[in-house]
């Protein structure tokens, strides 16, 4: 495939940017092109396409970071967009070096088999009718379905004064169902969303039936659920979508940019014990097919697999290049941003809890009393003060080591080192579950991970007495 | 330090509403076609500990064509306004309408749909702002870190401070002989402040937004930003009860903007919304006037013509606590047997128009927040809310979400609480509401915040 820029471009456009000084120039040049269709009320109702092409050229000169974009990948609209960079970053003037751009790609951390744009688009309308059906065969009480489908594919070519020239090509596939449900108590409405690091090759491995069967299925479930209790109880996540857990709890107040401002609880903890013993947490980028995978992150640095807290000791943070160089080591892979028209910053990949030894079945039957949280809806974290919500969308009680009725939705909060801590049993299995993380305005494909496990206590912010 | 992005872009010469005409010019026999150009100019800059951390510059241009054909709909955008790809995605929009299921109700905003209706005039635009140089925006951001360390001795650190800007301009126009154009400014300085006493950090944050920079407040931004962090230093986690509850405007306008969403035409003709068949019925305590009025100048949302290029108007949508009827954009309207209400709105030129809120808010009452603090004898003041996107649902109406503030108890500010979480559904708190503030505040977003009394929540902690 032809490169988005040529190199002596690349070049040209590097010494224009550091022409009247400045410590480091980068080039960051972004191709993407996205197809989505939505089915809702019985009717393939749109298929959208969108295409975007920029490069966004960044110069830093002492503290200060110089930022310019441009939809102009012509040797003129990039050396405009370095003139402008430049011009922003007003800093001391820094020694000006750029050294020959060097090829520096990253293995795939697993291979596309079938291109989106190889797919007819009614074949991808179609996915949309099926799930449609399966959905509305589950119960009669299963009153509106919209289905959507979504594809990206994401070319990036990275180049910076520091010789550095990678290149990726990112593919991305997700199907979402959501299903409202009538019931006596209201509507209730119930959703899945499985994505992966993949094409169209999604589809052998999650049929959108079962996708609508789960959607269709949590909205009935609703229907027939009860208040959620109201105040501190034991609660057991089913594996997968409790990874959100870690995200909010620990994921964040470990980047190291909210480190770095003083703004997170974990912030000068290295080599203390901030988790129970049972706690492993990794972010780890090169996760085959996973949601958050890539080969080189958007500031061309391969992704890894960087062991966050180590059986409840924490280990290290997540970094970016700036980050890094600020405090003389490299980066981990972590500089993520949304498009071209963003600035990197430190993100999460795929973020999971390392599986335990537990049955899964043992921790429910070892619960005298709890809240069985099957599917969670995402959450939000303050990391200066380590207080995190996360939202439930299925959960049952546990009563008597038994799951018994279902619970209406609601809002979990905690504070993240206190329930690091009161994770108090962690089971063999393991799950992922597809997300955007949001961080300054801007949102990242990024998964989550764990295997069932029990926090002691959590406070349920539900309408009814415990 | 002049502008520093260069003339020679190729967006800047281009006229929006010529792109937007000439794409829907090319409708052939039998199919509609609507174009909406867009372009914005921002600024963005951010300091840390008295440096400048980063400055962003930056022109976006997009386009999005709808296509319809067959009463079927295509739609395709690109980020870019050269004239090829514009004609790329012109081409993309009519194979997308291809796989479109034909929808009766399917079509573009005609003259007829609005007859007799005047836009109103409202001037968004401040040419001012382009003036301002960059260094001036530079020193917004210093001064409201400054003064946010400043305002108290207990504020240890402001974790972000933040100016930004966007001049954006708009043109849509259709086959059918509708088209409109819009321009807007927006500036706004913010800070979050963390405070520190002992080992408690507690955070708040302040903003201040107008359409140029000059009319910033960067003193009340940093005043809030500092007074919300170290009013919280001390929280504690109370015990779990039902009580009264204060809503500050900044959390009220989000939960308005919830209700705003379940009051969506389209919501309703899909049977997606919790008013399902509630209209005429009292949804709301007598109190309750909530109006979405995107003529009112004063608001961060106000516009001449919405997205579909139909004039805005006042739309009063519940009246003394009774549902009058909900939003329109052409498609839901003719789908409801109704007219459009002018209610088209569209997130950039990434998607097609849907329906929603603009200047969606409560008739104000008359007293202060102090005033009813004082006559309050126990309740819980809610400073802000976490996790509105994963403990709200607008169709079920479930509400959940993390809280802090402070309490109140005998007619006074008391302690502060974290770590809450408080709960109710959303048809319960319109009908529980049982005082509304005099503080209307135009806020950006489809709401506005005012204080707000709800009669009863229930407050999980301990």
């Amino acid at each position: 495939m032809t490169q988005l820029v040529d190199e002596t471009v690349l070049d040209r456009t590097l010494r224009a940017a550091l022409r009247n000084g400045g410590d480091f120039a980068e080039v960051f040049v972004e191709d993407r092109r996205t197809t989505a269709a939505r089915l809702d009320d019985r009717r393939v109702e749109e298929m959208v396409s969108g295409r975007e092409r920029g490069a966004g050229i960044r110069v830093v000169r002492g503290g200060t970071t110089g930022f310019a974009h441009t939809a102009d990948l012509s040797e003129d609209g990039l050396r405009d967009a370095a003139e402008a960079a430049a011009a922003a970053a007003r800093g001391e003037a820094g020694k000006t070096n750029i050294v020959a751009l060097t090829r520096r790609n990253a293995p795939r951390p697993h291979d596309v088999e079938v291109l989106p744009e190889s797919v007819e688009k009614s074949a991808k309308a179609d996915l949309l009718a099926r799930a449609d059906d399966a959905a509305r065969t589950e119960s009669e009480t299963i009153r509106q379905v919209s289905a959507s489908y979504a594809d990206a594919r994401r070319r990036i070519l990275v180049a910076n004064s520091d010789g550095l020239l990678a290149d990726d090509d990112q593919v991305r596939t997700r199907f979402l169902v959501n299903c409202v449900a009538d019931s006596d108590t209201g509507l209730q409405t119930g959703t899945e969303a499985p994505g992966r690091s993949v094409g169209f090759e999604l589809f052998d491995e999650i049929a959108p039936e079962a996708v609508a069967r789960i959607a269709a299925r949590r909205a009935l479930t609703a229907a027939r659920a009860r208040p959620a209790p109201s105040g501190k109880l034991a609660v057991v996540l089913k594996r997968g979508a409790g990874g959100v857990l870690f995200h909010e709890a620990c994921g964040h107040g470990l980047e190291a940019d909210l480190v770095g401002r003083d703004a997170s609880v974990f912030g000068g903890r290295v080599g203390e014990m901030v988790a129970s013993p049972l706690v492993t947490v990794v972010d780890d980028g090169t996760y085959a097919r996973e949601w958050g995978t890539y080969a080189i992150d958007d500031e061309g640095t391969p992704a890894q697999r960087n062991v966050l807290i180590e059986n409840g000791v924490l280990t290290d943070y997540m970094w970016d290049l700036t980050r890094a160089a600020k405090e003389g080591r490299g980066s981990s892979g972590n500089g993520r941003r949304e498009t071209y028209q963003h600035l990197p910053m430190v993100r999460m990949t795929n973020t999971y809890l390392l599986a335990g030894e537990e049955d899964p079945d043992d921790i429910i039957s070892q619960t005298p009393y709890g809240l069985y949280c099957v599917a969670l809806g995402g959450g939000q974290v303050n990391t200066a003060t380590g207080d995190f919500v996360f939202g439930i969308t299925e959960a049952y009680m546990i009563e008597n080591g038994e799951i018994t009725e279902p619970v209406r939705a609601a809002q979990l909060i905690g504070n993240g080192p206190e329930a690091l801590r009161s994770v108090d049993a962690v089971g063999s299995d393991f799950d992922t579950w597809a997300g955007t993380c949001g961080k300054d305005g801007q949102g990242v494909p990024v998964s989550a991970g764990q295997p069932t496990l029990r926090v002691a206590e959590l406070t349920v912010g539900g309408t009814a007495g415990v | 330090m002049g502008p520093p992005v260069s003339d020679r872009l190729v967006s800047r010469r281009v006229d929006l509403l010529s792109v937007a005409r000439e794409i829907a010019g090319a409708a052939r026999p039998g199919e509609q076609i609507e174009a909406y150009a867009l372009r914005s100019r921002e600024t963005e800059v951010k300091v840390y500990a008295g440096v400048v951390e980063s400055l962003s510059v930056a022109e976006i241009g997009g386009v999005g064509v709808r296509v319809v054909v067959e009463n079927r709909t295509g739609y395709a955008w690109a980020g870019s306004l050269a004239p090829e790809v514009v004609a790329d995605t012109l081409a993309e929009a009519r194979d997308n309408a291809i796989f479109g299921a034909p929808d009766e109700h399917a079509g573009l905003a005609a003259p007829t749909d609005f007859a007799g209706i005047e836009a109103p005039a409202v001037d968004l635009w401040r040419d001012e702002l382009l003036s301002v140089p960059v260094a001036d925006k530079v020193a917004l951001a210093l001064e409201v870190e400054r003064l946010t360390l400043a305002a108290d001795r207990r504020v240890r650190g402001v974790e972000s401070a933040d100016y930004g800007d966007a001049a954006i301009e708009a043109a849509v126009s259709n086959s059918l002989g509708v088209e409109a154009t819009s321009r807007r400014c927006v500036a706004s300085v913010s800070a979050s402040a963390m405070a520190g006493e002992r080992d408690d950090t507690q955070t708040g944050a302040g903003f201040s937004v107008a359409r140029t920079p000059d009319d910033l407040d960067v003193e009340g931004a940093a005043r809030d930003a500092a007074l919300r962090s170290t009013r919280l230093l001390g929280a504690k986690q109370p015990s779990s009860r039902r009580l009264c509850v204060i809503l500050d405007p900044l959390v009220s306008r989000s939960i308005l903007g919830l209700i705003g969403s379940a009051l969506n035409g389209e919501a309703i003709a899909k049977g997606r919304s919790m008013f399902l068949g509630r209209e005429g019925e009292q949804v709301g305590s007598p109190m309750v006037n909530l109006i979405d009025d995107p003529t009112n100048p004063i608001a961060f949302g106000a516009a001449t013509h919405d997205a579909e290029g139909v004039p805005v108007r006042r739309n009063a949508l519940i009246v003394d606590g009774v549902l009058q009827g909900f939003l329109q954009n052409v498609y839901s309207g003719r789908r409801s047997g109704v007219t459009t209400t002018g209610s088209a709105v569209r997130g950039g030129f990434k998607s097609a128009p849907g329906v929603g809120a603009r200047a969606l808010h409560l008739a104000p009452g008359r007293r202060t927040l102090d005033e009813i603090v004082a006559s309050t004898p126990d309740a819980l003041f809610v400073q802000s809310v976490s996790g509105l996107h994963s403990g709200t649902n607008p169709v079920s109406g479930d509400f959940s979400v993390g809280a802090e503030g402070l309490m109140v108890r005998d007619g006074a500010f008391a302690e502060p609480v974290r770590e809450i979480t408080i709960a109710s559904t959303l048809p319960r708190i319109l009908l529980t509401i049982a005082e509304i503030g005099g503080d209307l505040t135009w806020l950006p977003g489809a709401a506005a915040g005012i204080t707000l009394v709800i009669g009863e929540m229930q407050m999980s902690g301990n």
